[in-house]
């Protein structure tokens, strides 16, 4: 008998791992994934294909640099994750240092300057975003109609190649296809000083937004799909019910009030939901493991100032989606929550103090009987 | 019945089907029974016996020493041949305070035990008594000293008392087969345990994979005798003792969870669940008291478990107490496959073993040999916050926080986050997906958190001691210097006094001259 490794217990263990966390992740992804791999043709796949190499390869170069081991922490799945995100979140049409770049800042700067897996504050894919949005405004925000692959008018192997490669889109046949996304349009409408019933005098077309039928990156298309893998996630216990349950809550419930009170400038709940990355967010980022709270009251709070920030930036602030500044600023508030919201010990109040039943006993005696002398009008005797 | 919800807890694969069929075995006798003087919480027994002595099956081997202790009686006939040190049933293998006894074979009973007649009729103190002779201690694994709690009526007002037969911890079965075969013992003892603590009201909790302990369980109290016994005292009857079905999860076992489970109310922090009202025992426990009361039998055996993916006949043992682990292993033709890990009690809370020479104690539920695919262990990976550990913990605690202060030794950051409230049941090692070993972490601060009080105790003392010495020197020199004070004031006196005299002589003498 080896008494090696002679540890505490327990010598039985669940059937996880990282590696099966993440691949979990993936698989609720894929649908939605193949999806918009499908409408936007070869483009996209190749765009998705360079950036999760390119984030492949910034993790191995990370950890050479940083001197670990290459083989546990490349095969755990999350730099393969960070990077199929990341593709998600882009135009399916940029260019390819668009996502090579992204790759870089997400693995690179978010992820392994602040330790590796598990040590960022930020979301690795938010932050690559935003710092693409910011440098690059034009390629990210360039969209096409969505050209299903195969289909007449799509772009074939070589013509993705030169869309991808090439920086060929602009000023070819492919040039017409470009579209603004719904959350842009309507931002720009709204702007010049049009009500919703003029910008959607038909409705702003839920149906084709919730299936996936519009322009937009490949994580904000099908809102189905993302739903059916964020329920797939919470079913396999992945990730909890908490954060998508609040952020999705917050906002419907703004949207709704706002919608209530002046119908022609503020769109309504169902807009919200089903366009732009609301559900992308809240089951696949929000969700991250690493950046979000860890109790579950710590989870509904954060949630629900997802939820909050994304109406106010979509509805006030200058960019026409505010998913992933909401996400990475909650990020920042993240420890704050853990630090102050934790959950009750067994066998001691919230403040700590071990469980008096008998104290307890007495004063909801003590309010009972207060509540009585009120009733009989007497309760200012008592108090005195 | 009503159950009431807890939080977390973990599903692990029970692997109870490899010993559940078997009845339980009487172990033949081994050649050498190593019996430790310390298979209890508390102090150590001090032997009463000489080496060379003859013994019968359970004379006394060694007194009890102090409030909480545990006398130690002979396992079987024969001779005493050696009083000295063996590796102890701890992962340590450390040597302790061990009795050897050779076997005679004869396997004869002491002719000094009486059984009593009617257990019932006898004061709560004298059971208590009497199961404290037996040497009996709680043989759910915890073996603190049954007597004491007992004894608890004195001191709380009690209405319930539990039987924990949920054993929660994968592979062990023995408390299941002691259920189905001994049911009437077991109930017997239950009584008794119930007529000593003065409570009318019983709950047999079992979990929900041991359908046939509980309908045993049932059957045997729709048929118990008349609620009065011939003494006129009143005991708890089919109306009275009622068989709790539990859902099956872990650590559903764990005293102040099983009780929250049953009664809705959880135990104040720091307290005992006799604060609420409850007091909990294990149906070994109950058995023991049985054969104590009923028969004067001393707690001389226990039924454990061996299982396990390494052995070749996992079975259910009645195991003399101070029989070497090797002979159940033998009894049971060895290993299958080259075990990787060997361990006393169960999966989840059990202890490794350092080798299979150490004997069997008290405390023994369980000997499992683990093989490589069911130890599953596996290089730790950085922690992704995924706070699996929080939904799994049952006592409400941040086990990611705590690590994080363990690891980098910050012991008050981890008291602070509740290290003292981990009951250490490992739900949270068990559902980590980065295999990092949480309880070993949790182990270790409470490790240094216990050697930091007995310094501070020994340096408080030695303060105490220091400043007791202090002012005994202070009150020597003021006795001294008092005594030297006292001295020299007597001196003076008498200087003076000899001057006056001297100058009263002079005076005379001049007078006389003048």
């Amino acid at each position: 008998v080896s008494t090696e490794h002679l540890i505490a217990g327990p010598y039985a263990h669940e059937r996880t791992s990282v590696s099966r966390t993440m691949g979990l992740v993936m698989l609720a992804l894929l649908p939605a994934t193949l999806l918009g791999l499908w409408q936007f043709g070869w483009p996209a796949i190749f765009l998705f294909l360079v950036t999760v190499a390119a984030a492949l390869a910034a993790e191995a170069a990370s950890l050479a640099i940083a001197g670990k081991p290459m083989r546990p922490f490349l095969t755990d799945g999350s730099a393969v994750l960070t990077g199929w995100l990341l593709a998600m979140t882009l135009p399916p049409w940029a260019p390819w240092w668009i996502g090579v770049v992204g790759s870089l800042i997400a693995i690179v700067v978010a992820k392994q300057v602040f330790g590796g897996i598990g040590q960022n504050l930020f979301n690795p894919a938010m932050v690559a975003r935003v710092v693409l949005l910011i440098s690059f405004p034009l390629e990210m925000t360039s969209f096409v109609s969505p050209q299903p692959l195969l289909a007449g008018t799509s772009p074939g192997f070589l013509e993705g190649l030169a869309i991808t490669f090439g920086g060929a889109a602009a000023g070819t046949q492919f040039d017409a296809v470009s579209s603004a996304t719904l959350l842009g349009h309507l931002r720009t409408e709204l702007g010049q000083g049009h009500a919703l019933s003029q910008v959607f005098p038909d409705g702003f077309g839920a149906v084709p937004s919730a299936v996936g039928l519009i322009s937009g990156s490949m994580g904000e298309t099908s809102a189905l799909l993302i739903l059916l893998g964020g329920l797939f996630l919470i079913f396999k216990r992945i990730i909890s019910w908490h954060i998508p349950a609040a952020m999705i809550g917050t906002l419907t419930l703004l949207a709704g009030l706002m919608h209530l009170y002046d119908p022609e400038h503020y769109a309504g709940p169902l807009y919200h939901l089903v366009s732009g990355a609301t559900l992308l967010g809240a089951f696949f980022i929000a969700t991250d493991l690493v950046t979000s709270p860890v109790s579950t009251r710590g989870q509904l709070i954060f949630g629900a100032g997802v939820g909050l920030l994304v109406y106010i930036i979509r509805t006030w602030a200058n960019y026409p989606e505010g998913v992933a500044f909401a996400v990475l600023i909650m990020n920042a508030c993240a420890p704050l929550i853990d630090h102050w919201v934790k959950p009750r010990v067994y066998g001691r109040d919230r403040k700590g103090e071990p469980l008096d039943y008998d104290r307890r006993r007495q004063r909801i005696l003590g309010n009972a009987v207060q509540l009585l002398h009120t009733l009989l009008g007497r309760g200012r005797e008592t108090a005195g | 019945m009503r159950l009431f919800k807890i939080r977390g807890g973990v599903h692990p694969h029970d692997r109870k089907s490899l010993s559940a069929d078997r009845p339980i075995e009487d172990l033949p006798l081994p050649p050498l029974l190593h019996i430790p003087l310390q298979q209890h919480i508390g102090a150590t027994a001090t032997p009463a016996v000489r080496r060379g002595q003859k013994v019968a099956k359970g004379d006394l081997l060694a007194h009890s020493q102090g409030m909480i202790s545990a006398p130690v009686h002979a396992p079987t006939s024969g001779r005493i041949v050696g009083i000295g040190r063996y590796p102890a049933h701890h992962a340590s293998g450390l040597n302790v305070h061990t009795i050897t006894l050779q076997p005679d074979g004869e396997d004869r009973w002491s002719n000094a035990i009486h059984g009593i007649e009617d257990p019932f009729a006898l004061e709560p103190e004298e059971i208590a008594a009497r199961v404290s002779a037996a040497g009996i201690v709680g043989m759910g694994g915890a073996t603190f000293p049954s007597a004491v709690k007992l004894n608890l009526r004195k001191r709380y007002s009690l209405h319930t008392l539990v039987i924990n037969g949920a054993e929660c911890e994968p592979y062990l079965t023995c408390d299941d087969r002691l259920m189905r075969e001994q049911t009437d013992e077991v109930l017997d003892g239950v009584r008794i345990i119930a007529h000593a603590l003065g409570v009318f009201r019983v709950l047999n909790a079992i979990e929900n994979n041991k359908p046939q302990a509980q309908r045993a369980m049932e059957a045997a109290i729709a048929n118990l005798a008349p609620a009065t016994s011939g003494s006129g005292n009143a005991i708890p009857g089919a109306g009275e003792i009622r068989v709790a079905r539990l859902p099956t999860r872990y650590p559903m076992g764990s005293e102040k969870h099983l009780v929250q489970t049953l009664v809705g109310l959880e135990t104040p922090a720091r307290g005992l669940t006799a604060d609420i009202g409850v007091v909990v025992h294990n149906p070994a426990t109950a058995l023991a008291v049985h054969e104590a009361l009923r028969h004067g039998r001393p707690l001389v055996a226990r039924v454990m478990t061996v299982s396990g993916g390494a052995i070749s006949r996992p079975t259910n043992l009645r195991v003399p107490l101070g029989t070497p682990l090797q002979h159940l292993i033998d009894h049971c033709e060895g290993f299958r496959v080259e075990p990787t890990r060997l361990i006393s009690g169960g999966p989840m809370m059990g202890q490794p073993l350092p080798g299979t020479r150490v004997p069997t104690v008290k405390g023994s539920n369980g000997l499992l040999a683990l093989s490589a695919e069911e130890a599953d262990s596996r290089e730790a990976m950085p922690c992704i916050r995924c706070a699996s550990c929080v939904r799994a913990c049952p006592c409400g605690l941040l086990p990611l926080e705590m690590a994080l202060h363990a690891r980098a030794g910050d012991l008050e950051g981890v008291v602070k986050l509740g290290l003292m409230d981990c009951i250490g049941c490992g739900s949270c090692s068990y559902v980590c997906p980065s295999h990092i070993p949480l309880v070993q972490y949790f182990n270790y601060a409470k490790g240094e958190m216990a050697a930091r009080g007995r310094a501070k105790q020994k340096q408080t003392e030695t303060k105490r001691l220091a400043e007791q010495r202090t002012a005994r020197m202070e009150a020597i020199q003021q006795a001294k210097r008092e005594a030297m004070a006292q001295h020299k004031r007597e001196a003076a006196a008498k200087k003076a006094a000899e001057e006056a005299a001297a100058r009263g002589a002079n005076e005379a003498l001049e007078e006389n001259a003048a």
